[in-house]
């Protein structure tokens, strides 16, 4: 069982029951938060000084298709002055998948919010530009969800149908 | 005198008057020469400064997280290779560490010798590209030339250790395809040096070149706290003054017993990020030296043979090793890590390449997410090129390395 | 094309049909417009430089604009979002015009059989030849471009 951070106890003390959840999956530190106390919880860990977490990883969604709640929101943070890493996880359920965005506290979450958005169907409650990103506006539904299957194409110019042609008189005689 | 010469030719005057400036919006790309990949820059301009740029992303997404979860645990290797498709075995080696982290297995310390040394060779490649691209699209067209033949160096590298040149397939879970094949190390020893060439005649070409200074020193200069605030990692961060690299900050495989130097840069513009980026290839080919001489006999891959794929000697000529090998690839069967989730962390030529990988106890994974260098970066194009001209779109362009294939997924 | 020696014309002379001489022009003098979108671009970046010099086959000038060129190189994988640009692109090619599908990817989808990647660039554009691999060799680029010349020598363009 690996040690627990010195941060963690000071986390349950100072947010409660906010805190989900604490744990050290394979030697990483992971905090499950309550959506509401998102920004609060890592602005803290942002600032003080037993933690440090000042550079943002990585945002992305989860979709745990046969779990209730059904998605995970997953944050990755680094501190560089202390070197270690944390992840903090949301729960968010399928019928209301909001949390606040983390913008306030991580300027850099933006597009990660967004891609969020696009990818999952997850929205963020006060981000400026909540809007597709790696797909476009025509595009329906939310591609990495479970239930969207891998080969549904939804193209935005009419496809031609391909010409087959015989490939051979480029070739020299004799040859292949 | 005619009274028209008289008034053009004839007075001292010089007009001097307000002339009214239009803002203009001007849209580059999504398919652009100087933009290596497809990206599209919207910016407004006022006469030639930018008052508000956009940048629009996603012309290359093609569902490297869906795919990974419509795959087996080794059959998702190949679409990592197309992530940064400039160093494709970082992030081989990524995953992979992340997948053995879920298996809780180790791999033999030639295997993490040989996966360091060829991602070092990896790194050089990432960078000699980058610095070609970016000095072309700046109009040196020499560089280029000369980085390509440098390139084709390392790609002889790859290629003797996986038999592919830039879709690598590098590594397997619990080690990699192959071990070193005979006369490695002597080819190595061949090309680092003609690399090494290379790299100093750029150096005297470009770094203390009048030319080029004038377009980039300055440019998009970024302090050490937005650096941290935009989400910056890699040779970006490491030019504003932050000492931060996977490889010494939280070292893995086996970077912790390897002398090397993490250079930074003090002002974090373009001048500093290439210069980074030119002491980092001088740096990787000291690793790749170390590695060689360091690098032990031994196996390459895991005994495990709940994991790794049998030889196909084995395969070919006894039933154990065919049985083996079924029950790994066929469908349904195959590695199964315990149910958990892990974020394994590599320095990739951009910065940090995460891989953060779930496992529901299945044959593939349930999710696999990379965390692109890139993603960031891009995402700060507007921020970095504030207050600028819109000549200064193509070195700060170049110098943030956009990668498509990492950007988009 | 013959050569004729004969007495009675001093020196040397050619006789040829037009279109021969035509395709024979065009054969060698192909301009690219590399439309690089993906891994594939890393392989034309080596086709095009020093070590295998795509300029010896007449096809070593790339034109970024689509206005001034012939040979549009499909480098990498086309996704739907990106299909309108391509479409675009290739209809403001001036005639004649040939499309190289460099790739796997642009060939037929490639590993990429999955919701945003259209399967191949000829369900949207015409395509004269298709170069396999992922990404493939230079050499097999060269040997490529040296099948189109052939196809330009003896075919009318479309």
């Amino acid at each position: 069982m690996p040690e627990f951070p010195p941060y963690f106890a000071a986390l349950q003390e100072r947010f409660g029951d906010r805190i989900e959840e604490t744990a050290m999956p394979l030697g990483e530190a992971a905090v499950t938060v309550k959506r509401e106390a998102i920004n609060e919880v890592l602005a803290w860990l942002k600032d003080d000084d037993s933690t440090l977490f000042d550079l943002f990883l990585d945002l992305t969604g989860v979709d745990y298709i046969r779990r209730r709640p059904r998605f995970e929101v997953v944050i990755h943070l680094v501190s560089v002055p202390l070197r270690h890493r944390l992840r903090v996880k949301v729960r968010l359920d399928q019928d209301d998948p909001v949390m606040p965005s983390i913008i306030p506290v991580y300027p850099a979450a933006n597009w990660f919010e967004r891609e969020a958005w696009d990818l999952y169907g997850l929205r963020f409650s006060g981000h400026p530009n909540l809007k597709r990103m790696l797909l476009y506006e025509s595009f329906v539904g939310h591609p990495l969800r479970k239930d969207y299957p891998l080969t549904r194409r939804q193209p935005i110019v009419p496809l031609r149908k391909p010409e087959v042609r015989r490939s051979d008189d480029a070739r020299e005689p004799g040859e292949g | 005198m005619p009274e028209q010469v008289k008034q053009y030719l004839g007075t001292a005057e010089v007009v001097d008057q307000e002339v009214p400036v239009q803002e203009m919006f001007l849209n580059i790309g999504p398919q652009h020469p100087s933009t290596h990949g497809v990206c599209r820059i919207m910016v407004r301009i006022s006469g030639e400064k930018i008052l508000w740029s956009d940048v629009e992303i996603g012309y290359m997404h093609r569902a490297f997280e869906k795919h990974c979860e419509n795959e087996s645990w080794n059959t998702a290797i190949p679409y990592t290779d197309r992530l940064n498709y400039v160093s494709p075995i970082i992030n081989n080696v990524g995953y992979c560490m992340a997948v053995e982290k879920l298996l809780g297995l180790t791999v033999p310390e030639r295997g993490e010798y040989f996966r360091t040394l060829v991602s070092e060779v990896a790194r050089l490649s990432d960078h000699l590209t980058n610095i070609a691209a970016q000095l072309m699209e700046l109009g040196a067209f020499t560089v280029f030339l000369y980085c390509m033949k440098a390139r084709e160096w390392c790609y002889e590298v790859f290629e003797a250790a996986c038999g592919a040149r830039v879709t690598t397939n590098f590594t397997r879970v619990g080690g990699v395809i192959a071990d070193a094949p005979q006369g490695f190390g002597e080819l190595v020893q061949r090309n680092m040096p003609l690399i090494r060439g290379v790299v100093d005649e750029i150096d005297k070409l470009v770094t203390r070149n009048r030319i080029f200074i004038d377009r980039v020193k300055g440019i998009s200069a970024v302090t050490a706290e937005e650096a941290i605030a935009l989400g910056f990692t890699g040779p970006c961060l490491r030019a504003a003054g932050v000492p931060y690299d996977v490889r010494r900050t939280h070292p893995y495989s086996v970077y912790d017993r390897l002398e090397f130097t993490i250079p930074v840069g003090t002002t974090g513009d373009v001048l500093d990020r290439y210069l980074v980026r030119m002491e980092e290839m001088r740096q990787s080919l000291l690793i790749v030296d170390q590695c060689l001489k360091q690098m032990p006999e031994g196996p390459v891959n895991a005994l495990d043979r709940t994991v790794r794929l049998p030889n196909k000697s084995d395969v070919y000529s006894n039933i154990e090793g065919l049985m083996n090998q079924f029950k790994l690839v066929m469908d349904g069967h195959g590695i199964k890590p315990p149910p958990g989730e892990t974020y394994s962390a590599v320095e990739g030529g951009n910065g940090e390449v995460g891989f953060y990988v779930v496992s529901e106890g299945g044959t593939g994974p349930w999710k696999c997410r990379c965390r692109a260098p890139s993603f960031p970066l891009v995402q700060a194009l507007p921020y970095l090129l504030r207050d600028h001209y819109v000549a200064d779109i193509v070195p700060v362009f170049g110098s943030i390395n956009y990668i498509a294939g990492e950007v988009e997924r | 094309m013959e050569m004729i020696r004969s007495g009675e014309i001093p020196g040397v002379a050619f006789t040829t049909k037009a279109d021969l001489a035509l395709g024979w022009g065009r054969k060698y003098s192909l301009f690219v417009y590399p439309f690089v979108t993906a891994c594939c671009g890393m392989e034309y970046m080596s086709v095009a430089c020093a070590h295998y010099d795509l300029d010896r086959f007449g096809a070593g000038l790339p034109r970024f604009s689509p206005r001034q060129a012939d040979l549009l190189m499909v480098v990498g994988t086309v996704s739907h979002k990106i299909g309108p640009v391509l479409k675009r692109i290739y209809d403001q090619m001036a005639d004649p015009k040939w499309v190289m599908a460099f790739g796997a990817c642009a060939s037929a989808g490639g590993p990429y059989n999955d919701y945003a990647t259209m399967q191949g660039i000829d369900v949207c554009i015409p395509v004269d030849i298709y170069v396999p691999g992922c990404p493939p060799r230079p050499e097999m680029v060269l040997d490529g471009i040296i099948k189109l010349q052939k196809k330009i020598q003896t075919r009318e363009p479309r």
